[in-house]
């Protein structure tokens, strides 16, 4: 227990689960503006591994670090509209779609590389985003390293989530989006368009996703590997269920999460981690997820309309 | 006013009206005219065509030929929005509000442009207390839509419209989710909207309603205007004719000879499920060569009892007898085997299997036994003549067994399911909603038989939300709500106002 105590008054290990966080932050924000409109997006892992990937290589390429964020972020945009496109005016299965969306997305990020790289064994470094540094609040002792030594990217995120959220409950915009997830014909019947209203969120929310990618080769790494994504799109869609479609508590989730993760990699170093073997400890963060997903979801309110497609004039 | 403004007074015109769906001309050059301040009922038997017009006129469908003109102003043809600008609301049969947000939000959906920072709830709020206070449509607007009655949602559908300025009000089967007393109040609604300029076009095929609520009616029948008449120049019996082509004879009953109970129910519970009522102690008796109706406002417990009595649920506490004989074990393969036969509410989702041949689903409920089933072997030689058998016995337009149910109209698919039920000689007969959605000549069919089914000894439920119906066909009523039943009233002991005021829940707490 002492260990674990330790651990928490470590500043580094706040700072990690801030980090850790971040790539999550914003896929989960992006799959959550989807299912809110009523589409579900499998093809969160892929359209984060073309987002890691483009944003790495604009950069190797010569690019600034913010126009690189904008080219994986275009990138998302063009696979989340190829999804759109099959699953809301065609109306295709959503979970087909998704996966081979992560099937494809993952599997072109690969062969671009081979492309753009031929001849390498080791894949070049970046110079990623530095810590933004904040007067005064950076300076600060332990609190400064554990919570205000973040890259710009990360407050990013934090202040996505609040937009989502602002949008989502204070705009015209947001209310159409939700209706269009909860009950498309009610939408139809105010004149808006469905269409319209489903491919919008599902193009700007796999721009997010992508970003999300982004963040691991330009902001956590400096480089880029196949690996990297490893299943946190599939963690950002149960965030979405644990934060109930609610952009705070999912934010919430994310940085839960993250705690667990940051958590996981230390216990490793303790005498504990000399008895146990490390796979255990990889687990953990999965096991106490599932836990969590079942306590806290039990009552929420899922969109009524998720994965229906909406075809008007069809009797 | 002069007959000069007659022309200026015209808000809304279709001209010339056609739409097909496939091989069915769904509207068949089609044209009317509604004044400012006037009230016009459009009436038809279901699939003649009315729902279709309306959406058409409001943008949900893309007619073949013709065009609608809205205050003398041509909307372009498939988008309810210009409809919306125009002035045209529509209030659906299915209800097109979100379950999840409140009252107030379902309001103000598509008020604003999408890309304004702010909803403005503050100032829609004091408008629509405003409107509500005006129109007689009281409605919390902070409530979740989904914890609303039918008639508080349809009053929000209402408001829908009027928040947005509509003149035109397009009201399809309003009254059919409603009580006796909630149709009042909406009329009343209706006469207040007609009283400040407002035009409404009011779908249905409730005679007594497009009497008491309209000044001008127009007929539909197979897609065509069959006739336009003023209210106040016609009545009941001439609008059936016209909506039919042909006289009709409703059903006359003789009177019942009731004999021995042949199912009791006494004290029985059933939990509820979701946002459906449970049954909560109930005491019924069927008696043989009787049938008793069930009135109700839809969603007061007539699932709960019709999937007892079917074997889908069984008694969480209480007493159920089939002939006197306590049921210990009871599921749907038990109610078969008792002699329970079954005509579901929905014929399409419970009543049939959709992409099955009509011999698949003449079987559904013997495929197991002799002769359809030999040493645990399909018979289908069997089972095709058992189809072909109902087929011609029951009348149903097909074009043979091996055809997939899917393409049968309701009328047809329901004397299917009739058949199947009155083939097993039953001897509890559960009807829920037998004719629903079908047109008269079906509807006729299958009240025809059920009588005679009661007057060859079957005891029968009928549940309906058509107190119409009820009344017509029942021998005994009683209502249900709440999942608590009234006591039995003798056919023509109480007058529909009487039945409503119990379909309301009024006295029902005593009984039971």
């Amino acid at each position: 227990m002492t260990e674990l105590f330790d651990i928490l008054m470590q500043a580094s290990f706040w700072a990690a689960v801030l980090r850790i966080a971040s790539p999550l932050i914003f896929a989960t924000m992006g799959e959550l503006i989807c299912e809110r409109a009523g589409v579900l997006n499998l093809g969160i892992e892929g359209i984060m591994v073309i987002g890691a990937f483009t944003g790495w290589i604009a950069v190797y390429a010569g690019l600034g670090l913010w126009p690189g964020v904008g080219v994986a972020l275009l990138a998302g945009m063009a696979f989340g509209a190829l999804h759109a496109t099959l699953t809301v005016p065609f109306g295709l299965s959503q979970h087909v779609v998704g996966l081979g969306i992560t099937l494809l997305a993952t599997a072109t990020a690969s062969f671009a590389y081979r492309l753009a790289l031929p001849e390498v064994t080791s894949p070049p470094r970046i110079e990623p985003f530095a810590p933004l540094h904040i007067p005064g609040l950076s300076d600060l002792p332990w609190l400064g390293e554990a919570l205000f030594s973040q890259t710009a990217l990360t407050w990013a995120g934090f202040g996505l989530a609040g937009m989502v959220a602002f949008v989502l409950y204070r705009t015209p915009l947001g209310l159409a989006l939700r209706a269009a997830g909860e009950n498309p014909q009610a939408v139809a019947a105010q004149g808006l368009s469905v269409t319209g209203l489903r491919m919008g969120a599902v193009i700007a929310g796999s721009g997010l996703m992508a970003v999300g990618g982004a963040f691991l080769t330009m902001s956590a790494f400096s480089s880029f590997f196949f690996e990297m994504v490893n299943g946190r799109g599939w963690i950002c869609i149960a965030l979405v269920v644990f934060g109930a479609w609610r952009p705070g508590k999912a934010l919430l989730g994310a940085l839960l999460f993250a705690g667990f993760d940051a958590l996981q990699i230390r216990m490793q170093q303790t005498p504990l981690g000399q008895v146990v073997p490390y796979q255990v400890f990889l687990m953990v963060p999965y096991l106490l997820s599932i836990l969590a997903l079942i306590l806290m979801s039990r009552r929420a309110e899922i969109p009524a309309a998720l994965m229906t497609p909406f075809n008007r004039g069809e009797r | 006013m002069t007959q000069d403004h007659g022309a200026q007074d015209i808000v809304l015109r279709l001209t010339n009206i056609t739409k097909r769906f496939g091989a069915l001309l769904a509207n068949d050059g089609i044209s009317l005219a509604l004044r400012r301040g006037e009230v016009v009922a459009l009436l038809g038997e279901n699939g003649a065509g009315k729902t279709t017009l309306m959406n058409i006129l409001f943008g949900h469908y893309t007619a073949d030929e013709g065009e609608v003109e809205v205050f003398g102003q041509k909307l372009p043809p498939g988008l309810p929005g210009a409809a919306l600008r125009a002035g045209v609301g529509m209030v659906h049969q299915h209800f097109t509000l979100a379950d999840n947000l409140t009252v107030l939000d379902n309001i103000l959906l598509g008020t604003e442009p999408l890309w304004r920072l702010s909803l403005g709830r503050g100032a829609a709020r004091r408008r629509v207390a405003r409107l509500s206070q005006e129109f007689g449509l009281a409605v919390d607007p902070d409530a979740r839509v989904g914890a609303l009655s039918v008639g508080e949602r349809q009053r929000v559908e209402i408001l829908k419209a009027l928040y947005r300025e509509a003149r035109i009000l397009i009201l399809d089967e309003p009254t059919a989710v409603l009580t006796p007393q909630e149709s009042e109040a909406l009329f009343d609604t209706l006469r207040r909207m007609v009283a400040q300029g407002l035009s409404v076009i009011f779908i249905s095929h409730k005679l007594h309603e497009v009497m008491a609520a309209s000044q001008r009616v127009l007929v539909l029948r197979h897609g065509r205007l069959a006739g336009e008449v003023a209210t106040a120049d016609t009545s009941r019996e001439a609008l059936a004719e016209m909506m039919v082509g042909a006289e009709i004879t409703p059903p006359a009953p003789s009177p019942a000879r009731p004999g021995a109970v042949r199912l009791r129910l006494a004290g029985v519970v059933t939990p509820p499920q979701g946002t459906r009522p449970g049954l909560r102690g109930i005491d019924l008796d069927l008696r043989a060569g009787q049938i008793l109706g069930l009135a109700g406002v839809s969603g007061n417990g007539q699932g709960a009892l019709a999937d007892l009595l079917s074997g889908l649920e069984a008694p969480q506490a209480g007493r159920m007898e089939l002939d006197g004989v306590p049921v210990r074990q009871w599921s749907p393969r038990a109610a078969l085997a008792a002699g329970i036969g079954r005509i579901p509410e929905d014929r399409h989702r419970t009543g049939t299997i959709a992409d099955f041949s009509l011999t698949e689903n003449a079987v559904l409920e013997t495929y197991a036994r002799p002769p359809v089933a030999r040493r645990g072997l399909m018979d289908w030689r069997a089972a095709r003549r058992a189809a072909q058998d109902l087929i011609e016995a029951y009348d149903i337009r097909c074009p043979g067994p091996e055809a997939r149910i899917r393409l049968l109209s309701g009328g047809n698919m329901q004397k299917l399911i009739l058949g199947r039920v009155l083939e097993a000689g039953p001897v509890v007969i559960l009807a829920n909603q037998p004719v629903r959605g079908l047109d008269i000549g079906a509807v006729t069919y299958v009240q025809d038989r059920l009588i005679a089914a009661r007057d060859a000894g079957a005891a029968v439920l009928l549940i309906s939300e058509d107190l119409d119906e009820v009344l017509t066909l029942s021998d005994v009523v009683r209502v249900i709500c709440d999942g608590r039943l009234s006591p039995e009233f003798p056919r023509g002991s109480k007058t529909p106002a009487e039945l409503g005021q119990w379909m309301a829940g009024a006295g029902v707490d005593h009984a039971a």
